[in-house]
């Protein structure tokens, strides 16, 4: 294993890439990963005991509820992505990122200005009430400055690379920059009742906000948390595992094949809605298609491995990564299930939906970055390996365990809410009072919560272990770890 | 026919196009041609020093 000092005056010779800004968006992610995963925590025992929300405004699920997920998907999720893409984009490219570290501590710091001004926003009740789109138009305006910054620096690094080809992860980076500004544009767009005050009044109205609603909400999903993270798995699978991509001409009809048709599977969110027929019916049928790019896309990041499964032995950051894409084939197989008309009339508005998002979340989304922070947090800070690879095991399973007690709750939950719902009496009374099915589904909430509890703890356990890393203290395993000496 | 209901026509097929496209980008990338070069493409990240 070589030292920093020799790897530093190796005979290639590499651009001065900017770091510091990558090494702050780590920490963050971090940061940002444990509120998310506690304010989910608190909000999963206020269903289990309501009177947790303790009668304050500020405390009701409806505003804590926001909070997560966006401290989830756009805090942690997002702050991950800006660190990855600069990390990636400048080695693929083989380029110093474009605009220097000035405009890169623009676009983290900007970013995490507007991560602290919707949550602020959220519990003092200022919101737009679209999901996923709740900042008002004050914060919308100052994110679209940021991404445009984003672009700016992503684009200009691609367009000065040293490297003659675009490396596939850059074009899944670059499409979730690209369709979010689309989408968060289009979706937000609103006229101020006055330039002092918050509120706003959106530009859509009827079905047509719905429809345009989930056109962003589902392609947010599409290209927020499915194309960028892939551009995650096409970059940091291979690093981990010291092997290229198992086929490249693969990854590139993965890549075109979502990106042509996630963008119409939104109407899905809308079925037996007023949305007309049709709209639902193509939601449907492309949310189904969506099932072939999105396994061609899983099955090249596991068969990645082939020749080295060993490594998931030695490297519990790679079994993160690795369990991701499983994750990724799962979530991507029930999604489309789910987006068939027949099936959504008993899964939709239960819980089924709750547990499908968070096998995404958790144990796509989630596990993804974990294993990428496991890899990137070594090699940003010049140490030999993580400070405990055992304590990597214990937060790999435990959060493992936590997200399959997640998910089971939530199933059984859902269906049984759906069958509940729809169940009729001898006299076509419904059987079910609604406050009936709430209360058969408290057990399961109280299993979710502790699958939440367990999830938790392991990004304590990762956080725990990042600090000493970074610290500087010697790795507590004396055999190092075989997978990053190469 | 007039030049604007010919554009509305072809317009009503933006489906066929886009699967044109597409059907032209597979098949680009599983052309026998370009195997090498692909292969040769997913080298990028495995090239640089490993910082």
């Amino acid at each position: 294993m070589s030292s920093p000092a020799v790897l530093s005056a190796g005979a290639r010779t590499t651009p001065h890439y900017v770091e510091d800004p990558i090494r702050a968006a780590v920490v963050l992610t971090m940061f940002w990963g444990i509120a998310a995963f506690l304010v989910g925590v608190i909000i999963a025992a206020q269903l289990v005991w309501p009177q947790l929300s303790f009668d304050s405004p500020y405390l009701t699920f409806g505003r804590l509820r926001p909070l997560h997920t966006s401290a989830a998907i756009f805090a942690f999720g997002g702050t991950a992505l800006i660190g990855t893409a600069f990390h990636v984009v400048q080695r693929t490219c083989r380029a110093r990122l474009f605009g220097g570290e000035p405009l890169a501590w623009f676009i983290l710091l900007g970013y995490q200005f507007f991560i602290v001004m919707a949550a602020t926003g959220y519990l003092l009740g200022i919101t737009q009430s679209k999901e996923y789109a709740e900042p008002e138009w004050f914060v919308d305006l100052w994110l679209t400055i940021v991404w445009v910054a984003y672009l700016l620096a992503y684009l200009g690094t691609v367009l000065k690379r040293e490297e003659p080809h675009i490396y596939v992860a850059n074009w899944f980076y670059l499409a979730f920059i690209v369709t979010i500004a689309m989408l968060h544009i289009v979706n937000n767009l609103a006229l101020p009742v006055s330039i002092t005050g918050t509120k706003s009044y959106g530009a859509w109205s009827g079905v047509q906000d719905a429809m345009i609603q989930w056109w962003y909400g589902h392609n947010a999903v599409g290209f927020f948390l499915t194309a960028a993270f892939l551009g995650m798995m096409y970059y940091y699978i291979p690093k981990a595992a010291n092997r290229p991509v198992y086929s490249y001409r693969l990854s590139i009809v993965h890549f075109w094949s979502l990106v042509f048709m996630y963008i119409w599977a939104g109407p899905h969110h809308l079925h037996y809605t007023s949305l007309p027929d049709w709209a639902q019916t193509l939601g449907m049928v492309f949310s189904v298609m969506l099932w072939m790019p999105s396994w061609g896309g899983m099955i090249n990041g596991l068969m990645t491995l082939s020749g080295a499964w060993d490594k998931l032995r030695t490297d519990p950051g790679l079994r993160f990564s690795v369990t991701a894409v499983g994750f990724y084939g799962m979530a991507t197989f029930e999604g489309p299930v789910m987006s068939i008309k027949a099936v959504n009339s008993l899964s939709h508005y239960t819980d089924w939906t709750i547990g499908h998002v968070h096998s995404g979340a958790l144990g796509w989304v989630a596990f993804i970055v974990f294993g990428t922070l496991y890899y990137m947090v070594p090699k940003l800070w010049n140490r030999p390996g993580m400070w405990s690879t055992r304590l990597m095991g214990w937060h790999y399973w435990i959060s493992t365990i936590g997200i399959v007690l997640y998910i089971t709750a939530m199933w059984v939950s859902g269906i049984m809410q759906g069958l509940m719902w729809r169940a009729y009496d001898e006299l076509g009374f419904l059987q079910y009072s609604f406050v009936e099915t709430v209360a058969a589904m408290q057990p399961f909430y109280a299993i979710r919560l502790l699958g939440g509890l367990f999830f938790l703890t392991g990004g304590l356990l990762m956080a725990y272990n990042m600090w000493r890393t970074i610290r500087g203290e010697a790795t507590l395993a004396a055999r190092p770890r075989p997978a990053l000496a190469a | 026919m007039t030049l604007q209901s010919l554009g509305e026509f072809l317009g009503s097929l933006w489906t066929v196009w886009a699967l044109i496209v597409f059907a032209g980008i597979a098949f680009w990338a599983w052309r026998p041609r370009n195997k090498k070069r692909f292969e040769k493409d997913a080298q990028i990240p495995l090239k640089d020093d490993d910082r």
